[in-house]
């Protein structure tokens, strides 16, 4: 019942999305969206994918995009070419891709392979062999390290992505006179700042729970990783990009992204020179079930500090983008009106 | 004692859905932006409290408990808080709360005067 519910809640917003041309709403239906979907994903009883959904999907992309819609503006542009053939493409791949599906076994039937080899494994062995209770984190980050280990250096090349393109060099007048931007708004957001102030360590605490506690519950390095970066964007939101730059040296942020990537690697390399596969940590201690804690603990480890670091390096270089194109504007009207 | 604590937590979860319910019509029905915002901001943090108090006085384990409470204290805190920073927003966006002459013109002799 509450699974066609939501599924039709679903479609819903997904054609709102389509039919909108205010991009501000259009973004917020989209967080609408990622929330929803978590929520199904609940339904679903995937709790750790619900968690992921709902801090990347409903919170930092949301947050990320209404960054860029500052800089981009919120209407759509109007379209002048004609849709059909988009259409037909359309139409054709997703025809193509459900006649694939129908090889696929019925969903939920009890003699697909899934449940006839993969799952059993897991659900029967996986707490002697990695010895810890929650099965998901002991697939993600020990039986598929390695596809782990793709997702981080993706999230890692992102980065880099947004680096090259965005990075704004600063120059020293730019930024007394962003201070003094900043100082004159001190009055202004007072109340959301205190509660901030409250809020910004138990935020920090909440992360390191969810690191930590992803052997036990729903959670791990991707979740814990956004609700980090989360905080400190909260505290450059409401204090100001440059106050943030002061308290947290984006150059030592961006080392810490690619220590993350780094310390997942060595990790397989250590278990290479031990005498193991990539990323097989039965080799790293005497004891295998020791050796699997350690080894997921330390690739959590990394994945939660290239995440946070990354997401925290795309909003400074969007934010700081923003900034530097507002601050040109204003030195043009200057100029213009000088003229 | 059994049936005292579901009749107790039948009660909280009533009145908590209830007032849900009222702040979801309100914001449909009331006619600005201002008011709007207060239906929901109110009736939704008292009604989500009133709620979590109903799974509180069911929960048997502690650590549920504990995690419920601080969901409470996360939604006293953030609740008047973002209704606070929307209606500011929007005031400083130029939204004037509908049927208010009054405020209309303080806001007209503001922006001949001077530019805030």
């Amino acid at each position: 019942m509450i699974d066609i519910v939501l599924l039709t809640l679903l479609v819903v917003v997904a054609i709102a999305i389509i039919r909108m041309k205010d991009l501000f709403a259009v973004v917020m239906l989209t967080g609408i969206y990622g929330l929803l979907s978590a929520s199904f994903f609940v339904a679903m009883d995937a709790v750790d994918v619900a968690f992921t959904e709902a801090a990347v999907g409903a919170g930092i992309s949301t947050l990320l995009m209404l960054v860029v819609i500052t800089m981009t503006g919120r209407k759509e542009k109007p379209t002048r070419h004609k849709p059909f053939s988009a259409l037909f493409v359309v139409i054709i791949t997703g025809g193509l891709l459900i006649y694939g599906t129908l090889d696929m076994p019925y969903f939920g039937s009890a003699d697909a392979p899934i449940h006839n080899h993969t799952s059993p494994r897991y659900i029967n062995d996986s707490m002697e062999e990695i010895g810890i209770p929650n099965i998901v984190t002991s697939v993600l980050a020990s039986y598929r390290a390695f596809d782990t280990f793709g997702e981080v250096v993706v999230i890692f090349t992102a980065g880099i992505g947004v680096l090259t393109l965005l990075c704004v060099a600063r120059s020293k007048e730019y930024e007394a006179e962003v201070e003094s931007i900043n100082d004159s708004m001190h009055q202004q957001h007072l109340v959301i700042r205190i509660v901030a102030k409250m809020l910004i360590p138990f935020i920090f605490l909440f992360a390191l729970y969810v690191q930590f506690h992803g052997d036990f519950g729903p959670g791990g390095g991707f979740q814990a990783g956004v609700i980090f970066a989360s905080a400190i964007i909260l505290y450059a939101m409401l204090f100001g990009l440059s106050t943030a730059h002061k308290i947290i040296n984006q150059t030592l942020i961006q080392l810490i992204a690619a220590l993350g990537v780094l310390l997942y690697g060595s990790v397989g390399i250590v278990s290479l020179m031990n005498g193991g596969n990539f990323l097989d940590y039965n080799v790293l201690s005497s004891n295998p079930i020791t050796g699997q804690h350690l080894g997921i603990l330390l690739i959590e480890w990394g994945v939660g500090c290239t995440v946070a670091s990354v997401i925290v390096v795309i909003f400074f270089n969007l934010a700081a983008r923003r900034a530097f194109q507002q601050h040109k504007k204003q030195a043009q009207d200057k100029e213009s009106s000088a003229c | 004692m059994d049936i005292v604590i579901t009749i107790c937590s039948g009660f909280f979860l009533l009145v908590g859905s209830f007032l849900c319910i009222s702040g979801g019509i309100g914001l449909l029905r009331f006619p600005d932006f201002y008011t709007r915002m207060h239906a929901v901001g109110v009736t939704d943090t008292l009604g989500a409290g009133m709620i979590l108090v109903g799974l509180m006085i069911l929960s048997t384990d502690f650590l549920v408990f504990a995690k419920l409470v601080m969901v409470l204290l996360f939604t006293l805190l953030i609740g008047p808080t973002t209704s606070h920073v929307l209606a500011k927003a929007a005031f400083h966006n130029g939204v004037i709360p509908k049927d208010s002459n009054n405020l209309r013109q303080t806001e007209e002799k503001e922006n001949t005067s001077s530019i805030l």
